[in-house]
């Protein structure tokens, strides 16, 4: 088991022609994810170091029974392809792509909630979703994930920053523990999916023993995340927010890392995770140490 | 992107929005003859940033061109809250018969996008939230449906707004949603929003704030770039095409990825110094990413010393390792330099780094090693 994506997962690449989808479609093939298809409205017919490119992800979807598809379509374009991936017919989408504007990523989210809700969305601007040893959709280097021992204790993985996620999968490579999924939801201002999506997915999975869940500053996911984790969430989770320090008003990096009008603060985010029972270390490397104590405690 | 008072009234103007007549000027003449153009009474108000124009003598009703000419001459140069007034909007005084708030912004929480409308306007909407908070009447939109009129119509009479108001009010909400959908912009406010004695709505004021990721459908919005507030600092890393926030500390901070630069922001902190910036050189690390950024934290005279704390993932740690070399034969730097290298092929990279070890080159592999000792050698050399 795993969430999202497993050793089924066929995926379509929406811009394997351009370099960036060419060079991770390649990465993610050799990984062992089922690259499966490509799409280009004007190059239909040919391959992409041995994939078919097809019209549409429609035509995609009917030839080669994809499930999935990642988008690393420039963000002018991000709105159409995503609406093309769900009316062509895949379940689950994920957007690599940054940069894409805040007014579209409201409004293909609300429209994909009404017309195709049982599509999942992931991202914009995210480093992608790996079940490790079986399927790698986006950026993430596959080498730093450990695959998850059939016994367990296993660790799922959700986080809004991509770098401090694969600080996660690495540190936890490093004390031999297995990962089950690691979901990079992105940093943008409305993520497709939720810390809350995924928790609800690791409590679900089998093979999900313990949650290491990376926030960072901006907007209220982590407190409702909070809210969710008291209420639902059995297993234990392990936290660690960005951005304890950032001043007021500026946007570090991320479109929605910003602390404004005294609200989105890294202090209220860690208060309301600690009231959920949940374990917060005061930096990447303290919440490892963390995930190991209660992963050791779970053997 | 912020804009100016006066470049929202132009904004709000393109979609229709009743906005006072007025003009942006830079000199006391300029202001003259300006207000000899529009007729008096005429209001003088400062270009700047920051809440509280008012209160810091920012803003002053002039009767006439002396007046016009005292008031300008007052308040261009003045400093408020650190903001040096170099613009003056001059603008035809309106007649208030009461003050609203009007306000569009995307609610992240429930994906929709959120209007507030209140009819006690012309305060802070924070005070008004948090003191009487039945005032605000709000209404969470769906992007694509949009605002209907006679969704409009309904939230404007939940606001309970003078009867009077309720046509105008309606009309300029559509208008000013338009404005924010259409314009891509991540907050347009109007406070206050204003009934004239006559029956008119009237927006009086004009907050916007526009997304920076819009750019590409809207290529006038390059106009605003030039009125960011920036240091100097930013203006460089900037024109870098680097991510990059100025701090107040003296330890230069240089990391791949948003999440590991804001950690590292926080750990410099939380070992008891300072950093001096967030600067996030994104994904990969080559030596001209890594060169840039080493200028800009350079040209920053209060920097004592650097930590660059690189995650290795698909570019690995060995390639990052030779980027660092290589940008240090390209940049003269004055501060001694920390590197922490973690991930694929860190202990390569490491290696690497040793053979170039010096007292001003140091290379440790965890990040809370590396931050306290580039906060010790930073304090050594004077970092307070």
């Amino acid at each position: 088991m795993a969430i999202f994506v497993d050793e089924n997962t066929k995926v379509i690449y929406q811009g394997l022609t351009g370099s960036q989808g060419s060079f991770y479609g390649q990465r993610n093939a050799e990984y062992g994810t089922q690259v499966v298809a490509g799409t280009h409205p004007k190059k239909a017919g040919t391959e992409v170091n041995g994939v078919p490119i097809y019209a549409t992800v429609a035509e995609a979807v009917k030839e080669t029974g994809a499930t999935a598809s990642c988008i690393f379509i420039p963000a002018p374009g991000v709105k159409d392809a995503v609406m093309e991936a769900a009316e062509g017919g895949v379940e689950f989408i994920v957007v690599i792509t940054e940069g894409v504007p805040a007014h579209d990523e409201a409004w293909f989210y609300n429209k994909l909630q009404r017309d195709f809700p049982n599509v999942q969305l992931l991202g914009p601007n995210c480093p992608g979703i790996i079940s490790p040893g079986k399927c790698n959709i986006g950026i993430t280097a596959g080498e730093i994930a450990k695959e998850p021992s059939a016994g367990g204790p296993n660790v799922g993985i959700v986080s809004r920053s991509g770098t401090l996620t694969y600080q996660a999968l690495y540190e936890l490579k490093l004390k031999d523990i297995g990962v089950s999924t690691c979901v990079g939801i992105g940093g943008d201002p409305v993520p497709g999916t939720s810390f809350i999506d995924c928790l609800e997915r690791f409590e679900a999975d089998p093979e999900t023993q313990a949650i290491m869940m990376i926030g960072e500053i901006g907007g209220s996911a982590e407190e409702e995340a909070a809210d969710y984790i008291k209420a639902s969430v059995s297993k234990p989770v392990v936290s660690y927010v960005a951005g304890v320090t950032a001043p007021p008003g500026k946007k570090m990096g991320h479109a929605g890392a910003i602390v404004s009008g005294g609200k989105g603060t890294a202090a209220a985010k860690r208060e309301a995770l600690e009231a959920a029972g949940v374990k917060v270390g005061n930096n990447p490397t303290e919440a490892g140490a963390l995930m190991v104590e209660v992963v050791d405690g779970l053997r | 992107m912020d804009l100016l008072e006066y470049q929202g009234k132009q904004f709000f103007a393109r979609y229709g929005i009743p906005v006072s007549d007025g003009e942006a000027v830079t000199t006391v003449d300029d202001a003259v003859a300006v207000a000899d153009r529009i007729g008096y009474p005429v209001v003088v108000k400062a270009q700047v940033h920051v809440g509280g124009r008012g209160k810091a003598g920012g803003v002053k009703l002039a009767d006439d061109a002396d007046a016009v000419r005292e008031h300008a001459g007052n308040i261009l140069g003045l400093d408020i809250k650190g903001h040096v007034v170099r613009t003056i909007w001059i603008e035809v005084a309106s007649d208030i018969a009461e003050e609203y708030y009007a306000s569009f912004t995307l609610d992240r929480s429930a994906k929709k996008h959120l209007g507030m409308l209140s009819a006690e306007g012309g305060v802070e909407i924070e005070t008004v939230a948090e003191e009487n908070p039945d005032a605000i009447a709000k209404i969470w939109i769906d992007p694509v449906d949009g605002l209907s009129e006679a969704d409009a119509r309904d939230w404007v009479e939940r606001a309970n707004l003078n009867p009077d108001a309720t046509e105008g009010a309606v009309d300029i909400l559509r208008k000013l949603y338009t404005a924010y959908t259409e314009g891509d912009a991540d907050l347009t406010e109007i406070n206050p929003l204003i009934l004239k004695p006559t029956g008119e709505v009237h927006a009086l004021d004009a907050k916007v704030t526009l997304d920076g990721n819009s750019t590409f459908r809207h290529e006038d919005y390059s106009e605003y770039e030039q009125t960011q507030v920036r240091d100097e600092r930013e203006e460089d890393a900037h024109s870098k095409g680097l991510q990059y926030v100025g701090l107040d500390g003296y330890v230069g901070v240089i990391a791949n990825g948003a999440g590991l630069a804001m950690s590292t922001v926080d750990i410099v902190n939380q070992v008891g110094g300072k950093p001096a910036n967030f600067l996030d050189i994104g994904g990969g690390a080559n030596a001209e990413v890594m060169a840039g950024a080493l200028e800009v934290i350079n040209n920053d005279p209060k920097v004592k010393a650097i930590f660059i704390n690189i995650f290795g993932g698909i570019t690995k740690g060995d390639e990052v390792a030779n980027g660092i070399v290589t940008a240090l034969e390209r940049v003269d730097i004055d501060a001694p330099i920390v590197i922490r290298i973690d991930g694929t092929n860190a202990a390569e990279g490491r290696e690497i780094l040793s053979r170039h070890e010096s007292a001003s080159l140091i290379s440790k592999p965890t990040m809370v090693e590396a931050a306290e000792t580039v906060v010790a050698l930073a304090k050594e050399r004077g970092g307070q």
